[in-house]
């Protein structure tokens, strides 16, 4: 019972593991914390969506997605985001919550509100048995590429010339001019990198939850409390902190009642946070004065 | 001297006859408009002049409009008067213990919590329904005007009118909150922590001053929302709720009560009319304008007032700027401002 609970937390871990690294991408490579990150990626899945039903295979759709999510990152980025961006991380806030409200509503007047099945190859024959633990492949299929995706995260931010320079443009735009850093390629960059990793996440998530306008918002506050957990700039911790809050919320939902999982994730993050601000793997900045 | 007197006169008698001349619908939608705009003038607090983004305050108002519906409704223990008071002194001392984990984060850690706040509230207001009437929310009789009054008040007549007393006295104090010490506290801390530190302000003190204050207003808004709408279900108090209260502040004006109560005005009126184009219409507006605003108009409406009174020769100038304390929000600095009213503020004396 405890070992299967377990179990099923970390198959929705992975999906909250998958959508924090996309904002562990952004919030490293521009130092901007994206509330539309879910939204965004809904978009992207519902594009997926009406690009099969207009005949395309899952795999050619897929692949117009990521150019399309790509596309829809660097437009964020270039005609909105670049104009607060020198403003207070307040304004930077506020700007990313009206862009979750438009996607949201948007979406909503586009394709309405009506939830529709995904269909994936991905997910298919019998749940495996592990040791008397049923786990279906999808499951293994998503945290595998969860860790491939940290992994290449984790590589990308501290081996490649480019990671190393995102980095330097979040942390000193200034600075980083004057070294001949691009700085404006480097954040349409961040961000169009930033919605492909949201558009993977929805597209594997998606056959899971159903699509409809609201079906990330949830997604995205677990997310948010994974990436939160592990530390905003740590694509490891992205990862463990998404497993950790699945595991808890799954736990808490068994033993405490359904109804209160997602108080219950509010309640480890501030905890967390009150004991370790930066998170379990983050890195606390320093303050300049 | 003799205009302002004359405007303000003017002014609250429109809103004290408003609710024998309005038809019930648009009596109804001033009622809201000024509920909002205690909320908005609380979060303003918070967030325009202590700098403190919250996306919480929709399940502040959940907190306060429950209180009071509790005791007044489903319990009936209370009249409906000391109830506000104490659903406004519950969502206070929320406020403060939201206050605690707020003081070790800042900027979007701090939001996140907040969003996670409003999403648990409603969970946990499911979840207690023996208290809280679960789904079905509790229903909450209009009150009647207190004795010989109620034949010539009707009962909506009265909760407008109550709703009207203490929303000015909130703004009033608000207004002037930044002549005192404390006020100025909090614009120093929302400038710069360090510096206001090193001059020897308490952090810890003014940031759960501030988080109790907004609380305190945004749950006496719920106890008259409580009685305005004359009913409360979770439903009532998403995530959604809290980013319309961003967004009347946003349109308003960060860092003004005046901004404050024109960004709630906005804000309720804008559905009526957008909801004839889509159901989504109105929240694809509350989105685009709080991009818009950022963008083009950070200091808002408030904001755009002020420099268009500051272009008039300097005789004409006092009528505007009565509710302004002229702030500015980090990083929309706004060079033609004083820092603190004190011109604006010596006619007020004679």
């Amino acid at each position: 019972m405890l070992l299967e609970q377990v179990v099923s937390g970390l198959a929705s871990g992975s999906l909250y593991g998958l959508f924090a690294l996309a904002l562990v991408m952004i919030y490293r490579g521009t130092d901007v914390v994206n509330f539309a990150q879910g939204e965004m990626a809904m978009i992207t899945v519902f594009v997926a969506l009406t690009l099969m039903k207009a005949g395309l295979s899952f795999w050619a759709a897929f692949g117009c997605t990521l150019v399309f999510a790509a596309l829809l990152g660097a437009v964020a980025e270039r005609f909105i985001i670049r104009y607060v961006s020198q403003g207070a991380v307040l304004n930077l806030v506020i700007v990313t919550v009206g862009m979750f409200t438009v996607c949201n509503s948007l979406a909503g007047w586009i394709w309405g509100y009506i939830p529709e099945p995904f269909p994936t190859p991905l997910e298919g024959g019998a749940p495996l048995r592990l040791g008397g633990i049923v786990v279906t492949r999808y499951t293994l299929v998503i945290l595998a590429v969860a860790v491939t995706i940290m992994v290449l995260l984790y590589t990308f931010f501290t081996f490649t010339t480019v990671g190393i320079a995102m980095r330097a443009v979040a942390q000193n735009r200034t600075a980083s001019r004057l070294m001949g850093i691009p700085v404006n390629r480097m954040l349409l960059l961040s961000w169009a990198l930033s919605s492909v990793l949201g558009a993977v996440a929805g597209v594997l998530v998606a056959p899971l939850t159903y699509v409809d306008p609201n079906a990330m918002s949830g997604l995205l506050v677990y997310a948010f409390a994974s990436a939160v957990l592990g530390g905003l700039d740590s694509p490891v911790g992205a990862v463990i902190g998404g497993l950790l809050v699945g595991v808890v919320e799954n736990l808490a939902g068994a033993y405490l009642g359904s109804e209160l999982k997602l108080s219950f994730a509010f309640a480890l993050i501030v905890g967390v946070l009150v004991i370790r601000p930066a998170g379990l793997f983050g890195h606390a900045r320093l303050k300049k004065v | 001297m003799g205009i302002r007197v004359a405007a303000w006169v003017a002014g609250a008698l429109v809103l004290v006859t408003a609710p024998f001349v309005l038809d019930p619908y648009y009596r109804f939608l001033v009622t809201m408009m000024i509920v909002y705009s205690v909320v908005a003038v609380g979060l303003n607090l918070l967030t325009g002049y202590s700098g403190q983004i919250s996306l919480g305050h929709g399940a502040f108002l959940a907190i306060g409009a429950y209180t009071t519906a509790i005791v007044v409704a489903r319990f009936d223990v209370m009249p409906y008067a000391p109830a506000i008071l104490l659903g406004a002194v519950v969502t206070a001392l929320a406020g403060l213990g939201l206050g605690f984990p707020a003081l070790r984060l800042s900027g979007p850690y701090l939001a996140i919590v907040t969003v996670g706040f409003s999403i648990a509230v409603p969970q946990v207001l499911l979840k207690f329904e023996w208290l809280t009437g679960g789904v079905q929310g509790i229903l909450v009789p209009t009150p009647p005007a207190p004795g010989a009054l109620a034949r010539w008040i009707e009962a909506e007549q009265w909760v407008y009118l109550l709703a009207l007393a203490p929303a000015a006295a909130l703004a009033a104090i608000a207004a002037n909150l930044f002549r005192t010490g404390a006020g100025r506290a909090l614009v120093a801390l929302r400038d710069s922590e360090v510096a206001a530190q090193s001059v020897g302000i308490s952090l810890r003190r003014y940031k759960l001053l501030a988080f109790t204050l907004s609380a305190f207003y945004t749950g006496l808004a719920g106890g008259l929302y409580t009685l305005a709408v004359g009913f409360v279900s979770p439903d009532s108090f998403t995530l959604l709720t809290s980013i319309q209260f961003l967004a009347m502040i946003v349109v308003g004006g960060l860092g003004s009560v005046f901004g404050s109560i024109l960004g709630a005005v906005v804000i309720t009126l804008l559905p009526n009319y957008a909801s004839e184009i889509s159901k989504a219409a109105p929240w694809a507006i509350y989105g685009a304008v709080l991009i818009v605003f950022m963008i083009f108009l950070p200091t808002g409406l408030a904001g755009l007032f002020r420099r268009l009174i500051a272009r008039r020769p300097a005789g004409a100038r006092q009528t505007g700027a009565s509710a302004q304390t002229s702030i500015h929000r980090g990083g929309v600095r706004d060079d033609s401002q004083q820092p603190h009213p004190t011109p604006q503020a010596a006619p007020e004396r004679d």
